[in-house]
């Protein structure tokens, strides 16, 4: 019994020691998207090799991270969609994006290789509107000339559960076709009018593997990884541009990510001439009245931006571009933050 | 018991712990069923009861919510995996109770008891990368060629397989299911009373009279507890189901179809829902379920305990 007793208290104030390690001002807190975890994780272990101030972040989505960051639970919260002007007025929110990333339509079709097949917003939305029933089409067939497309039925494959990818990808949409933004619009999960669901961005990249004749989206780095075929997409400017460090960093320079509305935008369908048209940033938020934590979460940002391109890169994310990059550091200090 | 330790402190401790224990329970249920409930309230408002588990409508960009099709999944692959289950579990419980010779009902029995121990994301995750592949160039084809030329319930096996339906799912169910009711049973076929098996084996009965007139009758409670136990996992089990089943909100028509069950749902769009009437819709779903599993429950406890008092009068 009294060992029992004696362990029970030992327990008890390894418990209140951690407890109090964790509340302690070394610590940042993060929480929300998934997306960015991999990144910020990364970051995070340089950051506490070379300042020895750690950072917890907790990818628990997107949602929930505007939730904790709202009910003021964590120092600060992040988001794959960019919360409105709105909103964060409402919430007593700052926004800032921290990370770009990209959607890429992905195709498994015989004898066409990665970077071959070209699309561009109207098919790809009648492929995902499934009225584009065929790879014969003749709106495929088009934009591809030089393409022996097989009549063939094609198989969509949409994401089964809610997630930011989703909600650039139908944003794009939307953007792009204006069926799609009639009859489904643009959210973390919508009603698909076609295809079968596969979960997370791992589901979506079986499927595709394995369906011939298919076509998904996944994130950037999974379609590298898996060396998916992914398509040459027709931008705004009217070229078509592979996926890549290049074109979405152009896609983000192009982005007109304005600090008055706290640089709220999605970057679907950007104007620039080498931009990849289904882009998107995610972002950071914090709570406007807490300086301390603020000061915290902006420094480790700020060291973010000067030393962690490469950490980014390595692990297939595209790092903000430099133009951005001052805009935010100047937001930063007009918000009297750092 | 023992006179002298009535009042002594220890026990007194001891009995309020074990009290203090068993009345947590109770606390948290009601607790989760408030929570549940409080949670909802903006979906309940909005929806209503009746109309929300009679539509099917889940378009989370129009913000309209109904829980027909996800009830219908849970249903569906619920009782599918049970029967499916069934059958193969009892098998497995007189195989090794009355059939199997001795060195062999070790290794059996510790297999089956293994199955139970597997998490079941790796069940969802063999589901997705072998069973569905499997499912959707062999067995679903075949099925089609065969059951799915008669009438009725050929309907039923309709469609283009995918490997990724209604019929994947609960076949994973049904497996992971399986150990839950042949444990259950073995465990019940072994109370029969030797020397009744014994009286009938030396009237001449043969292995499967003596199983389907002595076993069986004897055992049928306790084999029914089995179901009731998998059927408590089955209606709440949600990774295995979430790999395979596609969370399509579409009321399905065929057991190829993609579905949706309420874990399921629970599961793909808690993190990322955004507004408010989503999650609230979505703790709504799982108030459902809450409510449909303790009703399942409830009734087969209640049919239990009838026939418990009918045999042992």
């Amino acid at each position: 019994m009294k060992r029992i007793l004696s362990v029970i208290a030992f327990l008890m104030a390894f418990l209140f020691v951690m407890a109090g390690v964790s509340l302690s001002s070394e610590t940042i807190n993060g929480a929300g998207a998934t997306f960015p975890y991999p990144v910020y994780a990364a970051w995070a272990w340089q950051y506490k090799k070379e300042t020895g101030i750690r950072l917890n972040y907790q990818s628990i989505g997107s949602g929930g991270g505007v939730r904790q960051i709202s009910n003021r639970t964590v120092d600060f919260g992040a988001s794959d969609a960019p919360v409105s002007p709105e909103e964060l007025e409402k919430k007593r929110l700052y926004q800032f994006p921290a990370i770009i990333g990209g959607v890429v339509p992905v195709v498994n079709i015989r004898g066409i290789r990665a970077g071959k097949l070209r699309l561009d917003g109207s098919t790809l939305c009648g492929i995902f509107l499934g009225r584009i029933t065929s790879w014969a089409d003749e709106r495929i067939k088009a934009l591809n000339p030089a393409l022996r497309l097989p009549d063939k039925r094609i198989t969509v494959v949409h994401r089964s559960d809610g997630s930011g990818t989703t909600a650039i990808f139908t944003t794009y949409l939307s953007a792009v076709c204006p069926e799609w933004k009639k009859h489904v619009g643009a959210g973390k999960a919508v009603r698909w009018p076609a295809g079968i669901g596969g979960k997370g961005n791992e589901g979506v990249a079986n499927y595709v593997k394995r369906k011939r004749y298919s076509i998904g989206y996944v994130e950037f780095a999974y379609a590298k990884q898996n060396r998916l075929s992914y398509v040459l997409l027709k931008n705004r400017a009217g070229r078509f541009v592979a996926p890549g460090f290049k074109s979405f960093q152009a896609a983000a320079a192009s982005g007109d990510f304005s600090p008055e509305r706290h640089f709220y935008l999605w970057l679907v369908d950007a104007p620039g001439k080498d931009a990849w048209p289904i882009s998107g940033a995610s972002f950071i938020l914090l709570a406007r009245e807490k300086k301390s934590s603020n000061l915290k979460t902006v420094k480790f940002f700020d060291w973010a931006f000067r030393k962690g391109d490469e950490i980014a890169k390595r692990l297939v994310y595209v790092p903000l571009p430099e133009s951005l990059k001052r805009r935010i550091r100047k937001y930063w200090r007009e918000k009297g933050i750092y | 018991m023992i006179k002298g330790l009535r009042k002594s402190p220890v026990d007194l401790l001891f009995g309020t712990l074990t009290a203090m224990a068993s009345f947590v329970v109770v606390v948290l249920i009601a607790g989760i069923f408030i929570a549940l409930l409080k949670e909802s309230l903006p979906a309940i408002h909005r929806f209503g009861i009746l109309r929300f588990i009679t539509t099917s409508e889940w378009d989370p960009v129009a913000e309209v919510f109904g829980a027909l099709s996800t009830l219908t999944g849970t249903l569906v692959t619920t009782f599918l995996s049970l029967l499916f289950a069934i059958p193969i579990a009892i098998g497995i419980a007189i195989f090794i109770t009355e059939i199997a010779p001795d060195f062999l009902k070790g290794p059996i029995g510790t297999a089956i008891e293994l199955l139970a121990a597997i998490p079941s994301i790796i069940y969802g995750m063999w589901g997705l990368f072998t069973l569905a592949p499997i499912m959707e160039q062999y067995i679903e084809p075949f099925l089609q060629e065969t059951v799915g030329r008669l009438p009725l319930v050929g309907a039923l096996f309709q469609g283009t397989p995918m490997g990724i339906d209604l019929f994947t799912a609960s076949l994973i169910l049904s497996i992971m299911i399986i150990p839950f009711t042949a444990s259950v049973a073995r465990d019940s076929f072994r109370l029969t009373p030797e020397i009744v098996k014994e009286s009938a084996y030396g009237v001449g009965a043969t292995k499967w009279e003596v199983v389907k007139d002595i076993v069986l009758p004897y055992s049928k409670l306790g084999v029914f507890g089995g179901v009731v136990l998998s059927l408590g996992r089955a209606i709440g089990e949600t990774m295995a189901v979430a790999f395979v089943l596609g969370n399509n909100h579409e009321l399905p028509h065929s057991l190829f179809d993609a579905a949706a069950t309420i874990t399921v749902s629970l599961a793909n769009e808690f993190t990322e829902a955004d507004t408010d009437i989503y999650l609230s819709s979505l703790y709504y779903l799982a108030l459902v379920l809450f409510v449909l599993s303790f009703i399942t429950l409830a009734a087969a406890k209640f049919f239990l305990l009838r026939a418990e008092r009918r045999q042992s009068r």
